[in-house]
């Protein structure tokens, strides 16, 4: 029977030989993902219902990671992080990126992937909803609660519904200052925020082949935002170089069957697309940045594990070097590897920190979430006030950066540095000529 | 049980998790009594103004015991603070045209909420302060002042999960984990 490339992932974790959409299965998970705002809930269902000297069923599936709320005074984060080193400890986890010690590495979506987490073919589970970002590997990973976490912490299983899938083929060359973030705001304004609600959004085609690893966990980050379960890249040899860089674990490379089903098919062609927007509040406000020119922004923001990369930065700085931003432009490395990159990577032979100090950025903060979800009120770039904030993250409900009569824009690095420079939203391709 | 009465709270579409319980609260952890109570103080605390105050400053459960939306009710983050923090106000169902993904799993697997979908778009029907019955066994919700009965979608096995008390009670009495 022909399957797409989540099924034939999802009847392999069940041990069957095929499923199809619709379908209740009980799956293996292969990684299970929780950091410090969902993980002392996780912990204290695991301990409630399966014993308070009960193990975790695999220490090598559990990856460990606090990242929303480090850098904060907030003392009940500060126990929080305690909470999951207690666990840690307890359970000798093995993949615990400690805050404050040399194996911190900051948001779990760029962690996952560099540390070797990631693999083709596999299921991951996540207390974090943004977990879909992971298929860009060719693997199926989806978010879920802390209730599910601990039962899967404790039986390495979990029941779950097999999507039916939504199939974008993108081909063609993007053209020069569009980014993954262009496209996938693209497509969410197309089928709005629930458009993909309990179905698996595949991508694929020429553009999408073409596109760095960086920029596919990009595209995927976001399938959540359009409703998603998972969103899903096959695995080809720009995976596979990524993949055994940094993992020796044995795994296996799925794809879907040419004449598998779909619940809708939608076709792009690169050299169309343009830098888009979404305006406040919603993830499919989209527009055009050329169109917005006339909304003016009172900050810019570059984090998160959609566009805290080490790729969102460099793209940022071949908008901003040589020039000054206009607005306070607030930066955050997603992990540590991203903020070392910082001082190594060059754009025009000289560092990002070094071009970004010259455009009048504030100095880079440590890696984390930080303001992507607004967070404790000392938390590094929040939206205290009424702010208008232009962000590469991913989501701009009323409140996400913080205030709620603060209002967020979402774009591409690129718009975001071009919007910087100008003080109101502007198309990046304006400096790129 | 098969009746759920109270007063309701009309919301409109795409009520995410971030206005449900806003991230500067998820501080909170919902295993520990104290903070789950305090949670439940802050549902809904980040909608816009206009809709009023689900739970009023300086209480920590709500008058309002069913919650009507419109689409997409609940979505964005998996915080499992969002349907909890409902259900430790007071809240006992969700009444919504749809719901997202991870909210609905939530709901159920918390045995916090019943997450009950209605063909009809209720939520400009409904005012905030109606009494209303929510019938689980024939799947409906009666408005009290009128009497009109509007009828919902089975939500099938869910209601089992969540009337056994969550996804472990559920998986005991299905001799999926040990007792």
């Amino acid at each position: 029977m022909a399957m797409t490339i989540t099924e034939k992932i999802l009847a392999k974790a069940a041990g069957l030989k095929s499923v199809s959409a619709g379908d209740n299965v009980w799956v293996q998970a292969d990684i299970l993902m929780t950091h410090d705002v969902c993980g002392p809930g996780t912990i204290g269902i695991f301990h409630r219902e399966f014993g308070r000297d009960a193990k975790v069923c695999d220490r090598e599936r559990i990856v460990l990671t606090p990242d929303h709320y480090i850098f904060t005074k907030d003392e009940k984060c500060l126990r929080n992080i305690d909470a999951c080193r207690e666990f840690a400890r307890e359970q000798q986890l093995p993949y615990f990126y400690d805050p404050g010690t040399e194996s911190y590495s900051g948001v779990c979506h760029l962690t996952l992937p560099q540390r070797g987490h990631c693999r083709p073919g596999e299921v991951m589970f996540g207390t974090d909803s943004h977990t879909c970002t992971h298929g860009a590997f060719g693997e199926f990973a989806t978010g879920i609660g802390n209730t599910d976490a601990a039962f899967v912490m404790g039986t390495g299983r979990l029941l779950i519904k097999v999507p039916a899938s939504q199939k974008f083929v993108i081909d063609g060359v993007l053209p020069r200052g569009v980014m993954a973030k262009d496209i996938i705001l693209r497509i969410i304004g197309d089928i709005g925020v629930e458009g993909a609600n309990y179905q698996a959004m595949e991508f694929s085609g020429s553009t999408i082949n073409a596109l760095s690893m960086e920029e596919r966990m990009t595209i995927c980050n976001m399938a959540i935002e359009a409703g998603a379960k998972n969103g899903i890249i096959a695995a080809d040899a720009q995976t596979l170089a990524y993949v055994r860089q940094r993992s020796t674990k044995p795994f296996s490379c799925l794809e879907s069957d040419p004449d598998a089903t779909y619940a809708a098919v939608h076709h792009y062609q690169a050299e169309t697309l343009e830098p888009v927007v979404a305006l406040p509040h919603s993830p499919d406000h989209k527009a055009t940045a050329a169109a917005c020119g006339d909304r003016k922004i009172d900050r810019a923001y570059i984090g998160s594990c959609t566009g805290g990369k080490t790729e969102d930065f460099v793209a940022a700085a071949q908008v901003l070097d040589g020039r000054q931003v206009a607005v306070p432009t607030f930066l955050v490395p997603a992990t540590t590897e991203v903020e070392a990159d910082l001082d190594r990577v060059m754009v025009n032979g000289r560092p990002l920190n070094a071009i970004f100090k010259a455009a009048g950025c504030l100095p880079p903060a440590p890696p984390s979430c930080a303001a992507c979800l607004g967070g404790p009120v000392d938390t590094f770039g929040r939206c205290n006030q009424s702010e208008v904030c232009i962000s590469t993250t991913n989501r701009n409900f009323i409140g996400r950066m913080g205030s709620k009569t603060a209002a967020v824009i979402l774009a591409s690095p690129m718009t975001v540095a071009a919007s910087a420079l100008t003080g109101h939203i502007t198309d990046p391709r304006e400096f790129l000529k | 049980m098969t009746v759920i009465s109270g007063k309701i709270f009309v919301v409109g579409d795409n009520i995410d998790t971030d206005q449900i319980i806003p991230a500067q609260y998820l501080n909170l952890v919902p295993t520990i009594p104290a903070e789950l109570e305090k949670l439940g103080s802050h549902a809904l605390s980040g909608l816009p103004d206009h809709y009023g105050k689900f739970v009023a400053a300086g209480q920590v459960k709500s008058p309002y015991t069913i919650i009507i939306g419109g689409r997409n009710f609940g979505c964005g983050s998996s915080r499992e603070h969002a349907p909890v923090c409902l259900g430790a106000a007071g809240g006992r169902a969700v009444v919504a045209e749809s719901f997202a993904r991870i909210f609905f799993r939530n709901s159920i697997a918390t045995g916090q909420l019943y997450p009950m979908e209605t063909p009809a778009r209720l939520c400009d029907k409904l005012q905030t302060g109606d009494e209303a019955e929510l019938d689980l066994q024939r799947h409906t919700l009666t408005l009290k002042r009128t009497g009109e009965v509007f009828p919902l979608r089975d939500p099938g096995a869910a209601k089992d999960v969540i009337a056994g008390g969550g996804l472990f009670e559920y998986a005991r009495t299905q001799g999926l984990i040990k007792k």
